[in-house]
């Protein structure tokens, strides 16, 4: 660009009346482009926008009792249910998160290419980045779909307690003849027997299975019984017992509510901005190829500038898998 | 008044300034070309302060006339409202018997809620630093325009949009939000709490988060203008104060305004989709909400977190202004440029560590208030070192007494009866008294209302031919500053002893309460000197358009014989600003009285063995 090679030309401007020195003015400090330097402050601005989701996550985890163990919420993979049907804690999400730090490395080699305007080396590079962020966004779509409709977790709902047993839900057949009652109290998980005339009575009875849907017809059927809890506050009982593998059925509260929406919300936000991310890779790629930025001559700053974004994003992602999967 | 040789000045951009490869073409640019690119999707950084300033007057009028039914209804609340309703409608509740109207309690919220939103946000955050840093910091720094004229536009039709969303809310059938500007949850979070809750708050937020975006895109371009686009010899000690200001106030709100827009993403997912991020135990018509765990103190440490440092994003501009307008009109060196800079570093950093001082009595730990009590209180040392500044500017000085020194004179009286009030209000145990009374009515009023108010009125005094080419109506000036003075301290110094008395904020009427039925002629009294403030400002709007056509032209280029840049271009200036070379710098922006000469400017070279004062 015209303008650029002019900032050149008046650093060779030397006024003797006029001090000289990278900040006294008519000079950029630290050789940085106005772009650069925008790119920095809205990074800036926007790290305070994470920060402030992540003090929201600090204050209401540590307001509440307890809080789900990452190892048994995010304990799956895809085609884990094609036989294997172990247990993989955290073994998806660190496959994500490589893939995403990976996809930095990329970059970094793009812009390097950049300052040697290569233009093949960056549309190559480029590419390799912007499908890292794709599969990552590819596999936060399956983390999600998996987590709202095999697990049932939703940004109203958390169906994960502490418990740190592996088992399965409970489906209200099985609950038939678990066999135990407890008295009707607070936080207590007892059995109810069918036909028990204290699930008509009750309007604020709702009978859902363990992803919070309906269960079928919903209506309730007097034969139906259930291993529910009993939330005084709300008045709910929920259907919340789960079997481990030796057959034993144990009982447990849902988990503290904003897990999921927290969950949804803050690695829905910073998806948006891998999301957006991609698209801007593209969008620049699409220009590199065009050689829009061979006349300008500055080493492809452009590729520089979505460079730092990504490494932002990238980022942020570290502070995001720290408090959801290793806290 | 002094007049600057013309013809020396502009030889002396000539031989010491540097050409780039500006070319002035005044009708042919892409930034000129036409009606629309000129007037209205302008890049140019003086239209846009002009746009800022008339949509901030636009909303001050609207702000301050929604004041003024809401003090009619706490100075007269037995009397007959009914002639305000062919303009508000069915907010003004008519009894067919007796036929005397009164306010609904529901709009009186909804117009307090909106008086405090429009002019903290609309009027002295984007009226105040976004007219005078789109105007002063490219023209001060000898910098053609800002790093990003096209983010610049965007910025100002970001605050425009947010604006056309607010005033869309004023007509809701169910009103505009009414839970006070602050939108404490659930009030804000749940939109069956109150009438404003519903449509109204869902507009106010989105109005919000448009603005914030407006905010983000003109303080990253402020900052980076002012870091990267100084002119040569500009180096940052020789800046103007007011430039100092702006530059600090870009990045408090860059930093402070994000955490505005966390919260109020948070909040738009609590009213919209069910979460519980604020809410807790809540109990409607006797039946639990579904919504659990969440927490209504996070969104205020969230929301304070942004709304202090607000309070100096509003108040460091006006305090800029007024630096240079006193150092202009009493032509003397602005005393202790580098104390008043580190001040304004100080304020800066130590408005974002009190946030909680807002949060005293909403249950956050007392040993936790000590903290913060320790830093407002350390506050006010940076601030004492600024009001002592600029008394000691004025101490000995020649000064011109005109419309613009006396509002900065008078923002100097406002800011020290305002930060005294602070001092008691900052102490956690006194404000036990105090708080949510008419005393921090009044505290925060003078401090950062008035005063700020006072700060921009001296900026449009001083900078108004910069903007038109034409000076204001002095005498005109001089009556709007009197009555303003006067009719402030008659408005607010009555409402401390109400505050003192226990009276409350944002009540409907006292007349069911024994304990403030003495207060009655007070309220009236306060009613009657807000509607007289009111009617002075009309002088200012008069005069600002009538100036603008038919006020005295301004024949050269430095009226005021000032020091800095702005004053060296021509007096149209078109876009670039200066037509040929950008002047160099190479003193410092107050050299007034200084070896003899009246004032030297800043783009004179320093003579044989004369030292800059600036380092």
């Amino acid at each position: 660009m015209a303008n650029h090679s002019t900032i050149e030309e008046d650093v060779q401007y030397i006024d003797n009346t006029v001090d000289q020195g990278a900040w006294s003015g008519g000079e950029r400090p630290f050789k940085a482009s106005y772009g650069k330097l925008m790119m920095w402050y809205f990074l800036l601005s926007d790290a305070f926008t994470f920060a402030g989701f992540l003090i929201a996550y600090g204050a209401l985890r540590f307001s509440s009792v307890t809080w789900p163990v990452p190892d048994a919420v995010f304990s799956t993979a895809p085609f884990n249910n094609l036989g294997l049907g172990i247990p993989l804690p955290l073994i998806f999400v660190t496959f994500m998160t490589f893939v995403l730090i990976f996809s930095s490395v990329t970059m970094v080699r793009a812009v390097q290419e950049g300052h040697r305007e290569n233009k093949n080396g960056v549309v190559f590079w480029m590419f390799l980045t912007i499908l890292g962020g794709a599969a990552f966004l590819g596999c936060q779509a399956w983390e999600w779909t998996n987590l709202i409709y095999t697990e049932g977790m939703t940004i109203t709902k958390d169906p994960f307690g502490t418990h740190i047993d592996s088992g399965t839900y409970m489906t209200a057949d099985e609950l038939k003849g678990a066999g135990f009652v407890e008295t009707k109290k607070d936080g207590a998980t007892y059995y109810l027997p069918p036909n028990t005339s204290d699930l008509e009575e009750n309007r604020f009875y709702t009978k859902k299975d363990h992803h919070g849907h309906d269960l079928t017809g919903t209506k309730f059927k007097p034969e139906d019984s259930f291993l529910v809890t009993y939330d005084h506050n709300t008045h709910h009982y929920e259907t919340s017992a789960y079997k481990t593998e030796d057959g034993k059925i144990r009982k447990e509260q849902f988990g503290p509510k904003a897990f999921g929406a927290l969950f949804f919300f803050i690695t829905g936000f910073h998806g948006f901005h891998v999301l957006s991310g991609v698209v801007f890779l593209l969008i620049i790629m699409l220009n590199v190829m065009s050689g829009l930025y061979v006349e300008r001559r500055n080493g492809y700053e452009m590729v520089e500038k979505i460079g730092l974004y990504w490494h932002f994003v990238d980022l942020v992602w570290v502070f995001v898998f720290l408090v959801f999967y290793l806290l | 008044m002094a007049n600057i040789d013309v013809t020396h000045e502009e030889h002396s951009v000539h031989d010491h300034g540097h050409h780039d490869d500006f070319h002035d073409e005044h009708h042919g640019d892409k930034y000129q070309s036409g009606f629309i690119t000129t007037y209205i999707f302008s890049m140019d950084h003086k239209m846009i302060a002009k746009q800022f300033l008339i949509t901030g007057m636009f909303w001050a009028i609207i702000g301050g006339l929604m004041s003024l039914v809401f003090r009619l209804q706490l100075g007269f609340p037995e009397s007959d409202m009914a002639w305000l309703q062919p303009i508000l409608r069915g907010w003004i509740v008519v009894d067919p018997a007796t036929g005397i109207g009164t306010l609904d309690p529901e709009f009186y919220y909804a117009l307090v809620t909106m008086h405090g939103t429009i002019l903290v946000f609309f009027v002295l955050t984007a009226g105040l630093s976004g007219t005078f840093s789109n105007l002063l910091i490219p023209l001060q720094l000898g910098a053609r325009d800002m790093a990003s004229p096209f983010l610049n536009m965007l910025s100002y039709w970001f605050f425009f949009l947010a604006g056309l969303v607010m005033f869309a809310s004023l007509f809701l059938s169910t009103g505009p939000f009414s839970g006070g500007w602050t939108a404490y949850p659930p009030l804000s979070a749940l939109p069956q709490a109150s009438s404003g809750s519903g449509a109204g708050m869902t507009l106010w937020t989105v109005s919000l988060v448009l603005f914030v975006v407006s905010v983000l895109l003109g303080g990253i371009n402020y900052i980076t203008t002012v870091l990267n686009l100084r002119t040569k010899g500009m180096n940052m000690w020789r800046m103007p104060l007011t430039i100092w200001a702006f530059f600090v106030t870009a990045i408090l709100g860059l930093l402070s305004f994000p955490v505005l827009a966390s919260a109020f993403f948070l909040i738009m997912f609590d009213r919209g989709l069910g979460t519980s991020f604020y809410l807790s135990e809540i109990f409607v018509g006797g039946q639990a909400l579904d919504q659990v765990g969440g927490s209504p103190i996070l969104y205020q440490h969230l929301f304070w977190f942004l709304g202090h440092p607000e309070v100096y994003i509003i108040i460091l501009p006006a305090m800029g202004l007024v630096s240079e307008v006193l150092a202009v009109h009493c032509r003397k060196p602005i005393f202790g440029y580098r104390a008043m800079v580190y001040s304004i570093l100080a304020i800066g950093f130590l408005s974002f560590i009190v946030w909680a001082h807002h949060m005293f009595m909403s249950g956050v730990n007392p040993f936790i208030s000590n903290f913060f009590v320790i830093f407002t209180l350390i506050i006010a040392v940076p601030s004492a070192v600024k009001v002592f500044n600029w008394i000691t500017t004025m101490w000995g000085g020649n000064i011109r007494f005109n419309a613009a020194s006396l509002f900065a004179i008078g923002f100097v009286s406002m800011f020290i009866s305002g930060g005294l009030t602070g001092i008691f209000l900052g102490n956690s145990a006194i404000d036990i008294q105090l708080h949510d009374t008419y005393f921090v009515v009044a505290h925060f009023h003078i401090v950062m209302g008035i005063a700020a108010f006072f700060g921009m009125f001296a900026g449009v005094y001083h900078w108004y031919p910069k903007m038109f080419g034409r000076f204001m109506n002095d005498t005109l000036g001089k009556i709007h500053f009197w009555i303003t003075f006067a009719g402030a301290y008659l408005i607010f110094w009555p409402m401390h002893y109400l505050g003192m008395a226990g009276v409350p904020r944002r009540y409907y009427s006292f007349t069911t309460f024994d304990a403030f039925a003495h207060f009655e002629a007070m309220n009236q009294f306060i009613t009657v000197a807000a509607i007289v403030v009111f009617g002075a400002q009309l002088l200012l709007v008069v005069n600002f358009f009538y100036s603008m056509f038919f006020g005295r032209e301004q024949k050269t280029r430095n009226p005021y014989g000032a020091t800095t840049l702005e004053w060296t271009t021509p007096i149209h200036a078109g876009h670039g600003n200066w037509p040929g070379a950008i002047p160099h710098i190479h003193r410092w922006a107050y050299d007034y009285g200084k070896d003899g000469k009246e004032f030297i400017p800043q783009t004179t070279p320093l003579a044989e063995g004369e030292k800059d004062e600036g380092h």
